[in-house]
């Protein structure tokens, strides 16, 4: 390269030496003749062409990231801000609110969302949506991020496949999501005490699950509480298990002294349910989802055999039932098999007079576990008119002399009239028998009947001359008496002293120093001395037989 | 102003060294020609000034649309994350009131690229149509173009610092968007045109002999 410069680097030296001259006659420089090859214009334009490359695919990109618009009603826009608010599935931005409106019948909102593209896939029918504020409940507190960020729209995938882009909100963020393993089940309970959404399950007391909804049943005679047992523990849920409200204190005295049985302090403040299984429960393995069980109010009543069938049964008392209250136990020979549902009056006009009617629920179950294999319903129908037969009455007994309860005893008395089961309004009619107080007061009147025959009054009148003539009799008793007081005494007091001289002079006789003693000690040692000699006499005789012919032999040998 | 009489150095054969600015005589007119002083390759006009400079100002229209419609910047605040086009933030600006700077950032990157590229292709299609129409003027134009083009880099800048001092992690943190990157391919592709553009273009449809018109359009 340097040896093609040199000619021109010559020209131009020339050029500058003759530079004084004036510039019409200087002299030019000669431009060189150029070889090197250089890269074709034409290339500049891949650079508009990579522009619209590169455009063109953002374009592409852009349209095909557009995801569907879905609408969803909520009952408030509170922290929903068009532009801004985000859709999050998982925490994960899948869209963003576009529009807020107010629904044409001025009731909800209306907040109009478009999704990227891959959310397309979540929007079953079933998905739901609920905005994400902070929120205190069930003793969590959820959404504190969103103080800060501000609220957003929460979302669960459903599972439906039938596809929809108009959702209503929820008000309340749900417990479960729709991926979360485990079973949903439905408690039956009579009331809802202190739950609520989110309230702890508990098994063995630990928290194995929440309430994550409950409504009143069709009827408003109960709630459907829906309780989600998470996925491990769903397990341990089989047909037979119990629940019960875990949320007071249990507080007993018995014998043993005073006991008091509590869930942990979180259920006591906040309410809870607890179920266990039964130890010796038949029916094994897990129970399916949506199970219905009834919810208890205590463990005690939970753990009882359950009552699968209430059987309502009707009772006409011909007596009052003042101290017999609904909800009084039914009670067979001390087991409570149910309990007094209603109470109420009729008008029976053969008689001229009221029944009371009394209806009663009770659980054939709890007849049943005592007689193990008897088939509920046919104990339903045939068992109790073949009882009845029996024998089988009710009966209202006094629980307490004190406070006066009544209770409706159900027993078999061989000797009662007979009777048959009788029906009314769909109702078994059981026939009853008077009660004890009541028996008492028939046999009472029975006796104040009887002595209401006895004649009193011949009675008191023969009575009467009796008495007069045991006057009289007692009256000559006396006169007796006042005749012997003049007469008789002076003359017994006159033997009486003749005896007493009597009596003094044999103690004189019989007295140690008397002379007649002495005279008769004397005799009897003298008796006692012929005696002794009397003795020798025959021991002698005994020895010597001989000399009784032959004498004494003195001192011969 | 009778143009068509005045002496002008190509008309005499004369080119001028673009490198060393040395005035040197062509022996010829044909050929491709060196300075003989710095060896800068000599023409008479810039070459292939029309072509690139329409290449650059197509190019800049594509990336136009990008610019204007992807976000430029993309905020992450505790708050959560925002994105905004340059077309968003004027609009926010101007709705909290500070519309003096809504207006500055209006003019300066959408008004100014826009004007360019209208500006440039103006230019362009007269000088295709070899236009004798108010060339004084249209001179004038390109010089305004020349000194404003980079100032609608001024966006850019703005961007540009935010992400270098706004990074507080988990608190705040500002990233350029893909808007920028096209904004900023729009400036420099504007700029690029406009430099590839001869002025004295402008002036040669005015010039009665086409003795040089081939080397002129090459």
């Amino acid at each position: 390269m340097s040896t093609k410069h040199m000619p021109p680097n010559d020209d131009t030296q020339h050029v500058a030496a003759s530079g004084s001259h004036p510039h019409a006659a200087m002299p030019l420089a000669l431009a060189v003749i150029s070889h090197s090859r250089r890269w074709s214009p034409g290339l500049v334009w891949l650079i508009p062409l990579l522009a619209a490359l590169i455009g063109g695919y953002l374009a592409v990109q852009a349209i095909l990231a557009r995801g569907p618009t879905i609408h969803i009603t909520f009952h408030s826009a509170e922290g929903l801000e068009a532009g801004k608010t985000r859709i999050k599935y998982k925490d994960v931005e899948i869209g963003e609110v576009i529009a807020v409106s107010i629904s044409p019948d001025n009731k909800t909102i209306e907040a109009t969302a478009e999704l990227s593209k891959e959310a397309e896939r979540f929007l079953a029918r079933d998905s739901r949506f609920w905005v994400v504020r902070p929120r205190i409940a069930g003793g969590s507190v959820s959404g504190l991020g969103t103080l800060l960020s501000g609220a957003y729209i929460g979302m669960d995938a459903g599972k439906s496949h039938e596809m929809s882009q108009h959702f209503t909100g929820l008000d309340v963020p749900p417990i479960i999501t729709g991926d979360l393993p485990g079973r949903q089940y439905i408690l039956k309970a009579s009331e809802l005490g202190s739950l609520d959404i989110g309230a702890p399950v508990y098994f063995r007391r630990v928290p194995v699950g929440q309430v994550t909804a409950y409504k009143l049943d069709k009827t408003g005679r109960g709630v459907d509480i829906t309780v989600f047992i998470n996925a491990p523990y769903d397990q341990f849920v089989t047909p037979d298990s119990r629940f019960w409200h875990a949320s007071g204190v249990d507080l007993s005295i018995s014998a043993n002294g005073l006991k008091v049985n509590t869930q942990s302090l979180s259920a006591i403040m906040l309410g809870g349910v607890a179920f266990e299984t039964p130890f010796q429960t038949e029916k094994n393995g897990q129970a399916e989802a949506a199970r219905i069980f009834t919810l208890s109010n205590t463990r005690e009543q939970a753990m009882q055999t359950p009552d699968h069938e209430a059987l309502p049964l009707q009772l006409k008392f011909q007596q009052s039932v003042r101290g017999l209250v609904l909800g009084a136990p039914v009670d067979f020979r001390g087991i409570s098999i149910g309990e007094v549902s209603n109470i109420a009056m009729e008008y029976d006009a053969p008689r001229k007079d009221f029944n009371m009617v009394v209806t009663i629920q009770i659980y054939p179950s709890r007849l049943l576990s005592m007689s193990s294999n008897l088939d509920e319903t046919r104990l339903h129908q045939l068992k109790l008119d073949k009882m009845v037969e029996h024998g089988l009455r009710a009966q209202l007994r006094s629980g307490s002399l004190i406070t006066g309860q009544l209770y409706v005893a159900l027993d078999f008395f061989r000797d009662a009239g007979k009777a048959q089961l009788g029906h009314a309004k769909e109702m078994d009619v059981l026939p009853t028998i008077p009660g004890d107080l009541e028996e008492m007061q028939g046999v009472l009147q029975r006796i104040a009947r009887k002595l209401d025959k006895v004649p009193f009054d011949s009675i008191g009148q023969g009575l009467d001359t009796s008495l007069k003539e045991l006057n009289a009799t007692l009256h000559t008793v006396q006169q007796l008496g006042g005749h012997l007081d003049g007469k008789v005494l002076p003359q017994t007091l006159e033997t009486l002293q003749q005896l007493q001289h009597t009596l003094d002079a044999a103690s004189q006789t019989l007295q140690a120093d008397s002379p007649l003693q002495q005279d008769v000690r004397q005799a009897a040692q003298e008796v006692t001395e012929t005696a002794r000699s009397f003795r020798s006499l025959s021991d002698y005789l005994e020895r010597h037989p001989e000399a009784l012919i032959r004498g004494k032999q003195g001192d011969q040998p | 102003m009778p143009n068509g009489l005045l002496s002008t150095a190509a008309r005499q054969g004369l080119w001028l060294c673009h490198g060393c600015s040395l005035l040197c005589r062509l022996p010829q007119a044909e050929g491709q020609w060196r300075c003989p002083r710095c060896g800068a390759p000599l023409h008479r006009r810039k070459p292939h000034s029309l072509q690139f400079s329409w290449a650059f100002l197509l190019a800049a229209i594509i990336s136009y649309i990008p610019a204007n419609l992807l976000p430029i910047m993309r905020t992450e605040m505790l708050s959560g994350t925002q994105q905004d086009t340059i077309l968003s933030g004027v609009v926010y600006l101007w709705k909290s009131g500070s519309w003096p700077l809504a207006l500055v950032v209006f003019i300066a990157s959408v008004l100014v690229p826009l004007l360019k590229i209208l500006s440039m292709l103006f230019l362009l299609l007269t000088v295709h149509l070899r236009s004798r129409w108010a060339p004084w003027q249209r001179t004038r134009l390109y010089r305004v173009l020349e000194v404003v083009g980079p100032w609608s880099m001024l966006d850019i800048y703005v961007v540009g610092l935010l992400v270098a001092l706004v990074r507080l992690q988990s608190l705040a943190n500002i990233k350029a968007g893909p808007g920028a990157i096209a904004f900023g391919a729009v400036v420099v592709l504007t700029m690029l045109s406009a430099m590839k553009f001869d002025p004295r273009l402008i002036w040669d449809a005015l010039e009665d002999d086409n003795e040089y018109k081939t080397h002129a359009t090459k």
